[in-house]
Order: structure tokens, then C-alpha cells, then sequence
């Protein structure tokens, strides 16, 4: 910044070095006393003050991330579809056309194709914000450290976009299922709910990648793998009605089931299929013997939510200085 | 930012008590889980690096207070302290009003997005509410002059409209607590006037801003008060002229009066007598390493004699940074007769002159000569000492000395035909 010659006071045009006049606000000494001298500034946090201010900014960057998908290329929206469509195109060719899964397990592979696009559908969001969370912070360096603001508004920005995504992959779902012959159930009001899980777990997961990411670099390829599995293990192809004919048999094998039906991804896509797409199917109850034993899932979805807040909100005041 | 809390009256704008800050450098950084856990009981090691130590002060309410220090002294750090961007290690900070910070211009710009959005989602993010950043596009644009660009995306604006854009949703936050890091500095002279501008227009408007810099320029024009930092602690707190005439004590000086060794050769001469020490200022013992430009400057030179020396002539050079000579002078235009002096004796020579230099680093060069044509050297002691001279007055020129300008018209006619008659037309 240079100086200003023009704007000196004429005065001191010369050699008189006079500063400019200035109306002197008083001094305040240091403070020295501990009592509170206005609102504390506490340094970086998960969350602020204001819980609209939090929303308002996860808001907006959710908001201009998918404007940028929209409208950063011709075909925006088309392409927003396509990647699970493509994908359901495959399986689908792969596993009606060619084995003729939707034939051959009576009433419960009625509409599988539906079933498939659906469950590819939910794995989409889950997949789309966890992987998407996991560098989601360490991306926004700029951001982090130079604005103060909620640090959780970006996983959870993430987790928005996932799910504008979701509003529209659906409606391609929906379209497609009525196209197949499914008639609309009352059962259809459960779709809020069935969202709502799979949102909280993956704001879980979500959180919990994109703190230790910025501690642990390989997170990144170790996710990708988990999430692989997850996808295979998880009712998208494979119905879980044919997981449990397969492990019908033995403690091991009814040990391997339990484990099976412990990831909340089982009961919540199965619950989709049951309630969306065909009665037939089995609901997250059958599935796990009882109603009771759903509450194993649903504690995991809450231990993975609570812990994946717990270690965001403890790496939240390093984030800035640990990037 | 954006605390929505009304000032308090009686309380200072912003306040610090005894904050400090470490960081951890580690000496190996693991970075990866894996390391982790083949590891599980190495301890990274780390060494600690104090940032800040135990800084204390207040901003009063209207206040505009800099804050400087060299590269490293942990002005950003605290400024990034203030905003609640880093948590302090000890110590606690209070604000009161709407504090609004910008470290840098355009943060979270998208160069996808057109301006309309990375106006919303920017004013957002310095605490605007979306309602009222949308509501502020046009002023923003009008003030960027970019009304003709507004539909272009990011990536095909100039640096400078970007910058423009930037700035001037920055100035749209009405916060009461501006924490601006210098980087606002960038752009062309008609940008920077125009931040100025807004400086004193914000100044005026009793704001109270807390302003990072490195320009002693900018801080002793528009700061009330100045904080100077070195290594972490506050080493001078109050009026901006005396904490930057002790910042380029510190920039410059390294210690106070140093000599710089690679201003001329080995000493010369006879060494009938020796130039043992040089010093800026009056006195032996408080001696300085700053020269405030427009104010009485004094070098002194201690002289030991080794032998009988009758009349010698002491002179003094003064080159600037770029080893011009600016300043020559001896003690024969003042003095023919210095008098004799003694083996063994000292004295000591001062050379006194308004200081018109211009601002920067200046050395010395003395030269003990015997009485004649100045030729019969004695002693020639280069780089005895290096000074700053500080100033705000820089008008290019390697001196300023003052100089009086008139203005009289001659008309129209050639000048062969008319003679000035003295007065103005």
C-alpha cells in the first residue's frame, strides 16, 4: 500500500511529518480483571451460536454445488440420473434379462427391476455423501482457514446435495415402478421415514470420514473399498430373502446372518422394497425375526451418529491449523 | 463473526487477556491410519512453537488499531486469534458487536458461478443472511462497476474485476468490528485508492477496525493506535509513529546500530588514530537506530588517538542502501583547527544536521585525515554503523528538502514578447 500524497493535509507537505488529525477514541487499557468483557470469542466449532445461521450456510453450499452440477453442462439434469440408471441398466441386464432372477423366486421377485433401481437409488445417496464428505473439509482449506463459521456446515452441505440428488434419482424410481405395474399403497407414507434413517446415518458416517480424513490421508482409499463391500452386502442386487434361505443352516451360518442384518443399510433398503415397491418382499421386521430386533440396527445408526458428531465437534477447533 | 449482540456501551469493542498460542510442529508427521497402527505406542514427537505469548490489549469502540511485525512475529495468528478462526492455547478474547473478518478477498468464490451466486453464497458465509445478501447484489455490482459482467461466469473475469467483486461485497457486511488482514492490499493504484477510500469513509463512520499490515505507511496515516509484535510478544503498544519507528528498529536494525559488513573495504591509513565507534544520537549509552525524518539527527565517532596527531580532519559519508553518497561532510568547512590531541586520548566527533534524507537504510563511512588536502589518510572506518530513517515522506528523490512552489501566469503571449511583472494574473 503506497501513501497517498494528495490526501496529506497541505501542512505537511513540506518536511513536517504531521500525522493526520484524528479524533481519538479513548484508549481502553488491557483488560486485566476476569470478569466477561462482551461475547466470548471461543474459537472454530462444529456448530455456532445460531442454528440458522448453520442451516442457512450448509444451505447455500449444498445450494451452489448443485447448481454447478445442473447447470455446468448442457445436459445437467440428464446426467444427475443417469449414473445410477447406467448402472441399474447393467445389473438389471444382467440379472433379469440374462438369469431371470424376477422369474424364478415367485411372488417376493415381482418388480425386481423396481426394487433394483430403488435400492440403487438409496445406495446412491449414502455413497454419493459419505465418499463425497470424506475429503469434503480438506477441499475447503480456503474456507476453513480464513472464515470463522460452523465447520460442520460442510459434511453436512455434502449431505444436502446428496439428497436434492435423491429428490430427483426418485422420481425416475417412481416413474419407473408405476411404468412396471406397481399400484400406489398407503404404505408409500413411509418413505419420509425410510429416508430419514438412511439421512441419519449417513450424516453419521458422513461427519465421522470427513473429521479423520484430516488426520488420516488414507481414510479416503479405505473407504472406497468399505463402501464397495457395502454396496455387495447390502439388499441392491442380492434380495435379503435370499440371504436367509442361503444361511438357513448351522450356528455359523445364523451367526453370519446376524451379521448381516446388523448393517442399518439391510433393514432400511429392505423396508423400501417392502413398503415402495412389493408387499411380497420381506419388511425390516421379518428380516430380522422380529420388531424388537430392529432395535439393533437403529442403536448402531445412533452410536455411528452420536460418535461421528463426538469426534467432529473434538476436531473441530484443529482443523484449521492441523489441514 | 456475525454475532448479532448490540454494543455494549462502557465495554471495549474488542478485548484479549493474556492469550497464547502454540502450534506443533511435528518432526515426523504421520499422516495416514496405517502408520497408526503399525505404531500404536510411537508418540509423535513434536516440537512446540509458541506463536503468540501472553498477549493482552483492548480495542476501544470507533478505535482503528494496527497491528505489525515482521514476517513470522504472529500478527495473522492473532488476527485469525481475534476472529475465532484459530482457538487460543490460554488466555481469553471478547468482542462486542458484529465482527465481520477478511483475511482474504472472495473466499469460497466458485469461478462456475456467476456473479450473482458467489455474491449470495460469499455474503453468507461473512455473516450476511441470504436475504440480505441477495438484497445487496446491486449495490454490490454498481460498486464493483461490473454491471455489464454480471451474467459472465467467474473464470472469465480479469484479476481485477475479480478483486473488485471480491472487495465490494466485503464492504457490504455492515459489521461493527472489521478484522482486515493486509492482503486487501492487491490490485491496481485506482483499486488501492479506492479501499482507502472506504477506510476512511468506515474510519469516519466510527467502526472499529483492526487492521494486520506491514506498511508503516498505511498504519502511522490511519491507525489510532498501533500493537507491534515480535516472535509472538507484544513489544510495543500506543502511538503508531513510535511503534513503527521501533518496527523498522527491529526490520532493519537487528540490533540497535549494527554495522554492516559489506559497506566498503578493510580499513586504510596510517593509524595514527582509530575510529573505535560509531553511534546515532546524543548520548554513548542510549543510542538509536532509528533517524525520524524532519527532526535534528546527530552521528557521533569515537576517536582513539595512538600517536601525537596535531589538527586532524574528521569526515563523514553517508550512503544510502544503494551505495550512493547523499551526505559528505568534515570537521575542516566547520572547523580549520581541531586542536592536538594525545597518544591514548579519546575524543569524540559529532556530525549534526537536520534530517532531510529520504526514508531507508543509510551507512556510514569516516575518515580521519593529518591536516593538509585531506589526503594524508589517518583512518577510513566504512560500515561502522547502519540506521534507518524513518518517514512518511517519499517523494522519490534520494533527499527531501523542502521546497516551495509558486504559481504565476504569463498569458498567452510568447514568452519572448512579455516579462514577468512579479505578480499573478
Amino acid at each position: 500500500m503506497g501513501l497517498r500524497p494528495a490526501e496529506r493535509d497541505p501542512a505537511d507537505r513540506g518536511l513536517e511529518v504531521s500525522g493526520p488529525v484524528l479524533s481519538e477514541p479513548e484508549a481502553h487499557p488491557a483488560p486485566t480483571a476476569s470478569d466477561p468483557l462482551g461475547q466470548p470469542i471461543r474459537g472454530p466449532r462444529a456448530l455456532g451460536d445460531s442454528w440458522s445461521r448453520f442451516w442457512q450456510l450448509a444451505y447455500n453450499i449444498a445450494r451452489s454445488e448443485f447448481k454447478l452440477k445442473f447447470f455446468g453442462s448442457a445436459l445437467g439434469y440428464l446426467w444427475q440420473v443417469m449414473r445410477p440408471l447406467l448402472l441399474f441398466g447393467v445389473l438389471y441386464l444382467f440379472f433379469v434379462v440374462v438369469f431371470e432372477v424376477n422369474k424364478a423366486k415367485g411372488a417376493a421377485a415381482h418388480f425386481y427391476g423396481a426394487q433394483l433401481l430403488g435400492s440403487i437409488v438409496l445406495f446412491t445417496l449414502f455413497g454419493e455423501a459419505s465418499s463425497g464428505a470424506v475429503r469434503s473439509v480438506v477441499d475447503r482449506e480456503s474456507l476453513v482457514r480464513k472464515i470463522q463459521f460452523p465447520r460442520l456446515a460442510i459434511p453436512i452441505s455434502v449431505v444436502l446435495l446428496a439428497l436434492f440428488n435423491l429428490g430427483l434419482n426418485l422420481v425416475v424410481v417412481m416413474i419407473f415402478a408405476v411404468a412396471e405395474g406397481v399400484h400406489p399403497m398407503l404404505s408409500w407414507l413411509e418413505l419420509p421415514l425410510i429416508i430419514l434413517m438412511l439421512t441419519v446415518l449417513t450424516t453419521g458416517v458422513a461427519m465421522l470420514l470427513s473429521a479423520l480424513f484430516v488426520r488420516f490421508r488414507d481414510i479416503s482409499p479405505i473407504w472406497e473399498v468399505v463402501s464397495q463391500i457395502l454396496f455387495y452386502c447390502s439388499p441392491v442386487i442380492i434380495p435379503a430373502e435370499v440371504v436367509r434361505e442361503k444361511l438357513a443352516h448351522g450356528s455359523l451360518d445364523h451367526f453370519l446372518y446376524h451379521i448381516y442384518t446388523l448393517n442399518p443399510l439391510v433393514a432400511i433398503f429392505q423396508q423400501f422394497r417392502h413398503a415402495m415397491i412389493n408387499h411380497a418382499t420381506l419388511s425390516a421386521g421379518q428380516i430380522m425375526g422380529s420388531w424388537a430386533a430392529l432395535l439393533e440396527p437403529l442403536a448402531l445408526v445412533a452410536v455411528i451418529m452420536v460418535l461421528g458428531f463426538w469426534v467432529f465437534n473434538r476436531e473441530a477447533p484443529h482443523i484449521a491449523e492441523d489441514l | 463473526m456475525a454475532t448479532e449482540e448490540t454494543a455494549v456501551q462502557g465495554l471495549p469493542a474488542l478485548a484479549a487477556q493474556g492469550v497464547h498460542k502454540r502450534f506443533k510442529i511435528p518432526e515426523e508427521r504421520s499422516h495416514t491410519l496405517k502408520e497408526r497402527v503399525l505404531h500404536p505406542l510411537r508418540r509423535s514427537r513434536h516440537e512446540q512453537l509458541y506463536a503468540l505469548k501472553d498477549i493482552s490489549f483492548a480495542v476501544a469502540p470507533g478505535e482503528f488499531f494496527g497491528i505489525v511485525g515482521r514476517n513470522g512475529s504472529g500478527k495473522s495468528t492473532l488476527l485469525k486469534c481475534l476472529a475465532g478462526i484459530y482457538r487460543t492455547d490460554e488466555g481469553r478474547i471478547w468482542c462486542n458487536g458484529r465482527m465481520s473478518t477478511f483475511i482474504e478477498l472472495g473466499v469460497g468464490f466458485n469461478p462456475d458461478l456467476a456473479a450473482y451466486d458467489n455474491v449470495a453464497l460469499n455474503g453468507i458465509m461473512l455473516g450476511l443472511s441470504p436475504r440480505e445478501a441477495r438484497a445487496r447484489y446491486q449495490r454490490v455490482i454498481e460498486f464493483a462497476e461490473l454491471e455489464e459482467f454480471q451474467d459472465l461466469k467467474l473464470k472469465n473475469y480479469s484479476s481485477g474485476m475479480h478483486v473488485r467483486l471480491a472487495f465490494s461485497v466485503a464492504i457490504q457486511v455492515d459489521a461493527d468490528i472489521l478484522l482486515i488482514d493486509e492482503v486487501l492490499a492487491v490490485g491496481d493504484a485506482a483499486f488501492q485508492q479506492k479501499c482507502f477510500d472506504v477506510f476512511n469513509r468506515m474510519r469516519e463512520e466510527g467502526r472499529t477496525i483492526v487492521f494486520v499490515t506491514h506498511d508503516m505507511g498505511a498504519v502511522t496515516r490511519f491507525c489510532h493506535r498501533a500493537m507491534l509484535l515480535e516472535r509472538g510478544e507484544m513489544v510495543s503498544i500506543g502511538d503508531p509513529r513510535d511503534v513503527a519507528d521501533r518496527y523498522l528498529e527491529i526490520a532493519f536494525g537487528r540490533e540497535v546500530g549494527y554495522a554492516d559488513p559489506d559497506v566498503g573495504s578493510a580499513r586504510m591509513g596510517d593509524g595514527a588514530a582509530r575510529v573505535s565507534d560509531v553511534w546515532l544520537g546524543d548520548d554513548f549509552n542510549d543510542r538509536r537506530a532509528v533517524a525520524p525524518q524532519a527532526e535534528p539527527l546527530t552521528v557521533k565517532a569515537l576517536v582513539k588517538f595512538n600517536t601525537d596527531v596535531m589538527d586532524p580532519a574528521v569526515g563523514l559519508m553517508l550512503l544510502n542502501d544503494q551505495r550512493q553518497p547523499v551526505v559528505a561532510a568534515t570537521t575542516t568547512e566547520d572547523q580549520e583547527d581541531t586542536g592536538g590531541f594525545r597518544a591514548g586520548e579519546h575524543a569524540v566527533f559529532a556530525f549534526s544536521f537536520h534530517n532531510m534524507l529520504a526514508p531507508g537504510r543509510y551507512h556510514t563511512i569516516l575518515t580521519i585525515t593529518h591536516r593538509g588536502e585531506g589526503l594524508d589518510v589517518i583512518d577510513r572506518f566504512a560500515g561502522g554503523l547502519s540506521f534507518v530513517v524513518s518517514g512518511l515522506t517519499a517523494s522519490g528523490g534520494m533527499v527531501e528538502i523542502p521546497v516551495e512552489t509558486e504559481v504565476s501566469r504569463w498569458g498567452y503571449a510568447p514568452p519572448s514578447e512579455i516579462q514577468p511583472t512579479g505578480g499573478s494574473r
